[in-house]
């Protein structure tokens, strides 16, 4: 570990000689001045040897004295490894850092969350506008000097407008910065409008779309009518408050991403957990993950028209849900895992349930691949449709099956393995099709690994405690960690920031789903406008994990 | 009167006072027996086809859907097909947390429903904005902006607790007044004096 830290860090220096450096959990670069970012980020990218080609997450940060952002690079060609880089302007009034959309394309989306919590504008960014919150909306909300008055911001009674207008911040060879009006649609272009409330099973979601003819010509997301404001509820809460807000945001990997915030709040704390707790964690994350592709099935055939095989999909799902409410007590929203382990043992019927459920799995998968996978009808939809290269997917951060459906292999279980997933014999699902097809068989091949490891733990349980002895009160020492986890949909990370109280300074969870929607424009460009929704439910989001 | 409805008995309900006083309310103020019998047979059909729009927002939704699929089945109460455009159903169900951007197009929607048309809460984040109620974004409760028959807690509700909601409005139907009297509509009308909506927004 040290040695690839110093060579990375030596590399570093080579493209960057005033990079100041903290070693923590991963390396954090400082940047010393915001003018060398853009430059060192291309560098960071395209430099042999390091090739940092994903941008993992990108966490805007108020530290008081100034305004910053960390952002998360992973490099494919050294392992996984991961760097975090840290931006900050003092200028509170206008801050404005370079944006880097043009190097890692999933910096879109990601930039305009940050500019709508925190107001910092991105120079050269094509399109920055608030992405959660109305453009009526005053204020910054997860700046530390936000006025949370509700009279500032009332319930609104009249009707969003359909705002063309956008705006970038363009640099020109001086370094001076011009504010450029730009429009989302030109004049003459048909625009469709799509939700927030709309048919399709995957929530409150709003595109809209210019069709030339039935072709889409372009997408325009438009989200945040779900957007709760988790970030800023976690800032006031003790460290086991805020558990439970992660299973209602991706509800469809609830054990998956209250793991992934329990083991970045153990890691930080340094408590080691117990091996039985592991085991039931790496469990009931792939019954989750059963559960989740079986509702991901039901979901694609009944966007398609089919009604029938959501109904087989719901039949098997019933089970696991079965063997949840058993253990856990609830069917949706468990609230299971805790810090240090898990909250409850195991119910007596676990073993058996568990079994039950995989004898039964293979016959029923053939059922499906029948009576909805085999179809033409299903085959026409979804075939050579919603076509996402392996680089875009690399580009665009697209990881869990939509990625794996690109044939990037990005599974989490296998790059970072964390719980028990480095002991455990399972094959990491890689589909070449690109296409909604493929990204379809996937989550179908996936729920045969999720049974065959499901295999080899149900008689493997060891005995001993469930969880850890932690104190009462739970107080985080000062510094930033990172913990990512292979939820249902894709990598989740949490990252936490203390200042050693026992109220986090910043947590910021990074969904896959937030990714998935910033392809749809890419995706759904150059089909039928018929095919926006098949494109949706392939890519599966979720949409309270995208708005959180 | 006694208020029946073919899938629950009386008694098994929990709170029949509240059942009790509408229909003492409803004896009071009396009708003749031609309307009288108008009205029963209007909410006999009511009560046994309530179609749902299909609004959710999160969580709840799943769970409603389920409600939908094999084990739990809502067509046998009558709740049959879940419908995607307002137009064509009878009720909405809140299901999942209303933020503010949110809350003009749940407004809206709730005014596309044609007459008669119910609101039920479902789950704490409708009720009351659940364990988002501190949030600078989030309605604390849908009963701020629309006029709610039924609330169902629960985070989410078990399928069954959403059966007994729905139960609970079909008898709340029942005890309706289509014809004449104080019904409704007048009720609904008072509502939003209280809560006016921005003018010219229907037109």
């Amino acid at each position: 570990m040290g040695n690839i830290m110093s060579d990375i860090k030596n590399k570093i220096l080579e493209i960057y000689p005033d990079a100041q450096f903290s070693e923590g959990e991963t390396l954090l670069v400082t940047v010393a001045q915001e003018k060398d970012w853009y430059p060192f980020a291309k560098a960071l990218k395209e430099t042999p040897g390091l090739e940092f080609d994903v941008l993992t997450a990108v966490v805007g940060m108020d530290w008081v004295e100034s305004l910053g952002v960390v952002y998360y690079l992973t490099s494919t060609s050294r392992n996984w490894e991961v760097i975090s880089v840290k931006v900050s302007v003092s200028d509170r009034k206008d801050p404005m850092i370079h944006s880097v959309t043009d190097l890692w394309k999933v910096a879109n989306f990601q930039e305009r969350e940050v500019y709508d919590f925190y107001g910092i504008k991105f120079i050269n960014h094509p399109d920055m506008r608030r992405f959660f919150l109305r453009n009526d909306w005053k204020g910054h909300p997860l700046r530390k000097d936000y006025d949370a008055n509700p009279e500032l911001n009332p319930i609104p009674k009249d009707d969003e407008k359909n705002e063309d207008d956008t705006v970038s911040y363009v640099e020109d060879k001086d370094g001076k910065v011009k504010k450029v009006p730009g429009k989302v649609f030109e004049e003459d272009e048909y625009v469709v409008n799509i939700g927030p409330q709309h048919p399709s099973t995957h929530g409150v979601m709003r595109f809209r779309a210019s069709v030339d003819g039935e072709t889409v010509k372009k997408v325009d997301v438009v989200s945040g009518y779900i957007h709760r404001g988790i970030e800023k509820l976690s800032e006031n809460l003790t460290y086991p408050q805020i558990l439970h807000f992660t299973d209602r945001m991706d509800y469809m990997s609830a054990h998956q991403n209250r793991h992934c915030l329990c083991m970045c709040i153990e890691k930080a704390m340094g408590v080691e957990v117990p091996r039985r707790a592991q085991v039931i964690r790496t469990m009931m994350d792939e019954l989750m993950r059963i559960s989740s592709h079986l509702l991901s099935f039901g979901c694609t055939a009944m966007d398609l028209g089919a009604t029938t095989a959501f109904f087989y999909g719901f039949r098997e799902r019933e089970m696991v849900l079965d063997i949840f409410e058993k253990t856990c007590g609830a069917r949706m929203s468990m609230n299971y895992n805790v810090i240090g382990g898990v909250i409850a043992d195991l119910h007596p019927d676990f073993q058996k349930d568990v079994k039950e459920l995989i004898r039964i799995m293979p016959d029923r998968l053939k059922e499906y691949h029948k009576v909805f996978s085999n179809n033409l009808i299903a085959k026409n939809r979804l075939k050579n449709v919603g076509h996402l290269s392996k680089e875009d997917a690399i580009n665009y951060a697209i990881t869990g099956p939509s990625g794996r459906g690109s044939n990037w292999s990005c599974d989490c279980r296998k790059k970072h393995p964390y719980a028990v997933y480095a002991e455990l014999d399972f094959e990491e699902v890689l589909e070449t099709g690109c296409d909604s097809y493929a990204r379809y068989m996937v989550r179908m091949k996936e729920i045969e690994q999720s049974c065959k490891i499901l295999a080899q733990l149900v008689d493997n349980i060891p005995e001993g405690e469930i969880r850890a002895q932690i104190p009462k009160i739970i107080k985080l020492p000062a510094g930033n960690w990172y913990q990512q986890v292979e939820a249902s949909r894709g990598t989740f990370g949490v990252y936490i920031e203390s200042t050693g109280d026992k109220t986090p300074f910043r947590v910021h969870f990074q969904s896959p789903c937030f990714n998935l929607v910033g392809v749809m424009n890419l995706t759904c460009t150059g089909y039928m406008i018929a095919d926006l929704i098949t494109i949706g439910a392939a890519l599966d989001f979720v949409i309270p994990d995208i708005d959180r | 009167m006694d208020v029946k409805i073919k899938s629950m008995k009386h008694e098994d309900f929990k709170d029949n006072e509240y059942i009790d006083k509408l229909v003492e309310e409803l004896n009071a103020t009396g009708a003749s027996v031609m309307v009288g019998k108008f009205d029963q047979l209007i909410n006999w059909g009511l009560s046994n086809s309530l179609w749902p729009l299909c609004f959710g927002t999160s969580c709840c939704a799943i769970e409603f859907m389920s409600l939908g699929a094999a084990r739990y089945d809502m067509a046998r109460f009558g709740f049959e097909v879940a419908r995607n455009s307002p137009r064509q159903a009878d009720y909405i169900m809140v299901q999942g947390t209303i933020v503010h951007k949110m809350a003009p197009v749940l407004r809206r929607l709730y005014e596309q429903l044609a007459e008669p048309k119910y609101v039920i809460a479902c789950g704490g984040c409708a009720v009351s904005g659940g364990p988002f109620k501190n949030s600078y974004c989030v309605v604390t409760g849908v009963d701020q902006i629309l006029p709610v028959d039924v609330f169902i807690p629960g985070c989410p509700p078990r399928p069954e607790a959403m059966f007994y909601g729905l139960m609970q409005l079909q008898r709340k139907i029942k005890v309706q007044k289509f014809f004449g009297g104080v019904n409704r509509k007048e009720k609904i009308q008072e509502f939003f004096k209280e809560h006016p909506e921005n003018e010219g927004r229907m037109g």
